[in-house]
């Protein structure tokens, strides 16, 4: 009886229709058993080799080592002054990097022939920059630059060594900011010159808003891999969080604050991973939508 | 008279292949003119020409007499007065209708804000489309979206509008609706050059037809004549092709 018989006679009747299919709140039971028993091995396996790590003769040495309390107590305070430094530098250099990368990109876009001498400039500093390992940059200029004493410009390895991250993580931002704007339909580009826009206002106005919306995912993943690579400055003697854990280290040969480093250093790059993850799916959802 | 819009000998080469032949058309004020011809006869290339989207190897055009790279044009040359409206829209989708509309006014020709906006409304409401403002162009139909696309063409009151096969992407049910704003703004005395493969339309609309066939003018006339009793025999055959596919 409650099976509909569709074309039957009488025209569409609505309780004849299919019911909708029963709610799929009940399959938690059907996901529960294999899910228990995937975590059940995974806890056996790796329960195992803690077993077998934490029994070894020299536990309690790596404990002490690398994992101390007392140690990781004394060094906090000095470490968590040097962690705020790495983020106060952190800031800094990603906006200034934003920025130049951002001018770079779009000198590199402009296509008048006024701009052909600054599209080579930037594509030799592009080259140039990607090509050099950030490390060597950082030392060649804060310990370079200040050696120079150069007169009216700044002295300090920290300020030279910023200037290196900037320069460095520029190139690879500019080349992000570049794939979005050449993603930009070549009819924007003819609808905002049809209206009259110069090639400028046509950029401002009309590829930009559109190109950083494109990259906003590829720059945050910059945005946090830059959040760690600042505790490169550390080697010019920036006394960041690194820094502050290594003066630690040679004192007593212990690194646990080193450990303690590391863990202020995830607390903040998880965060940010998983906001650049939000940013991506609700960047996916919008396209999708789009699409659809 | 000063034709309004003055194709002298325009020749255009893309690499190896040549789009524009020696065309020569004139389009006198408030006049409309219809460009047909198969896929790559060179009808939208002419068409970008006009405004200067496609600059020309040889030959030369002028608005009011005035060559179109004439400094007096200004900076931004002669889009300000030559609008165009492309097959696919080509809205600014960032920005709302609003935003699509007053972009030009403001940036391009110092309109204020709230004058540009008052304009733009009252072309929206022509359009019927003054609920709409907020949108943003993703939200709209296609004849809708084409609807904002005439109409920014519009909002900066231009002497021509180039309309490039501005009914092609649309569903058959939404051609209508765009057909009627076109002949509403030639009951205006809107100068237009339109390239369409709409021919009822265009032999309903066109004070003169242009047949173009590999880069060549081979055939003008008025519609009435070159519909139905075309002398060149590949523009016999192009229109034996259409109607033949149902479309006149």
């Amino acid at each position: 009886m409650s099976d509909p018989v569709p074309g039957g006679p009488g025209g569409p009747d609505p309780s004849r229709r299919p019911r909708p299919p029963r709610s799929r709140s009940g399959d938690w039971r059907a996901a529960a058993v294999p899910a228990a028993i995937s975590a059940a091995s995974i806890a056996v396996v790796f329960g195992l080799i803690g077993w077998w790590v934490t029994s070894a003769e020299q536990w309690p040495r790596i404990v002490a080592q690398f994992f101390s309390l007392h140690a990781m107590q004394v060094s906090f305070p000095r470490v968590l002054q040097g962690f705020w430094v790495s983020m106060q530098i952190w800031v800094v250099v990603l906006l200034a990097t934003a920025v130049w990368g951002l001018v770079l990109a779009v000198l590199r876009s402009l296509r008048g022939p006024v701009f052909a001498p600054f599209r080579l400039m930037v594509v030799i500093y592009i080259d140039l920059f990607r090509g050099i390992p950030a490390l060597l940059l950082v030392l060649l200029f804060g310990f370079g630059i200040p050696a120079l004493n150069l007169p009216g410009l700044p002295n300090s390895g920290l300020f030279w060594g910023a200037v290196a991250m900037v320069l460095s993580y520029a190139a690879y931002v500019a080349e992000i900011y570049r794939s979005g704007i050449d993603a930009v339909h070549e009819g924007q580009r003819a609808a905002a010159q049809s209206l009259g826009l110069t090639e400028w206002q046509t950029m401002v106005w009309a590829i930009l808003p559109q190109a950083l919306r494109n990259v906003l995912p590829a720059l945050m993943n910059i945005v946090v891999a830059l959040q760690k690579d600042v505790a490169l400055l550390s080697v010019i003697g920036v006394r960041d969080a690194v820094r502050e854990a290594q003066i630690y280290t040679a004192q007593t040969f212990n690194y646990s604050s080193l450990v303690v480093a590391a863990a202020l250093f995830m607390l903040a790059t998880v965060p940010m991973a998983r906001l650049a993850d939000w940013v991506t799916r609700r960047d996916r959802a919008r396209r999708l939508q789009v699409a659809g | 008279m000063t034709p309004k819009v003055s194709v002298q000998g325009v020749t255009k080469w893309f690499g190896a292949a040549c789009v524009l032949d020696d065309v020569s058309l004139d389009v006198a004020p408030h006049q409309t003119v219809c460009l047909i011809g198969a896929s790559g006869s060179g009808k939208s290339t002419l068409l970008r020409t006009i405004n200067g989207l496609v600059p020309v190897d040889h030959g030369r055009i002028a608005l009011d007499g005035v060559p179109i790279d004439d400094p007096s044009f200004g900076r931004t040359g002669v889009q300000r007065r030559v609008a165009i409206v492309f097959q696919s829209y080509n809205l600014f989708p960032h920005l709302t209708v609003m935003g699509n509309l007053t972009l030009a006014p403001r940036r391009v020709h110092g309109v204020s804000r709230a004058d540009a906006e008052e304009r733009a409304m009252s072309l929206l409401s022509r359009f019927g489309l003054a609920g709409f403002a907020n949108s943003y162009p993703e939200q709209l139909s296609g004849g809708q979206q084409q609807r904002v696309a005439i109409a920014r063409a519009l909002a900066t009151d231009p002497d021509v509008l180039l309309l490039d096969e501005v009914t092609a992407a649309l569903d058959p049910e939404l051609v209508g609706e765009v057909l009627a704003i076109i002949r509403d703004l030639k009951a205006d005395g809107l100068t237009m050059v339109i390239v369409t493969h709409e021919m009822t339309f265009a032999r309903q609309v066109a004070d003169r037809v242009y047949f173009l066939d590999g880069g060549r003018i081979v055939e003008d006339a008025p519609p009435d004549r070159l519909f139905t009793a075309p002398d060149h025999p590949r523009c016999r055959a192009f229109l034996a092709r259409i109607l033949a596919a149902g479309r006149m």
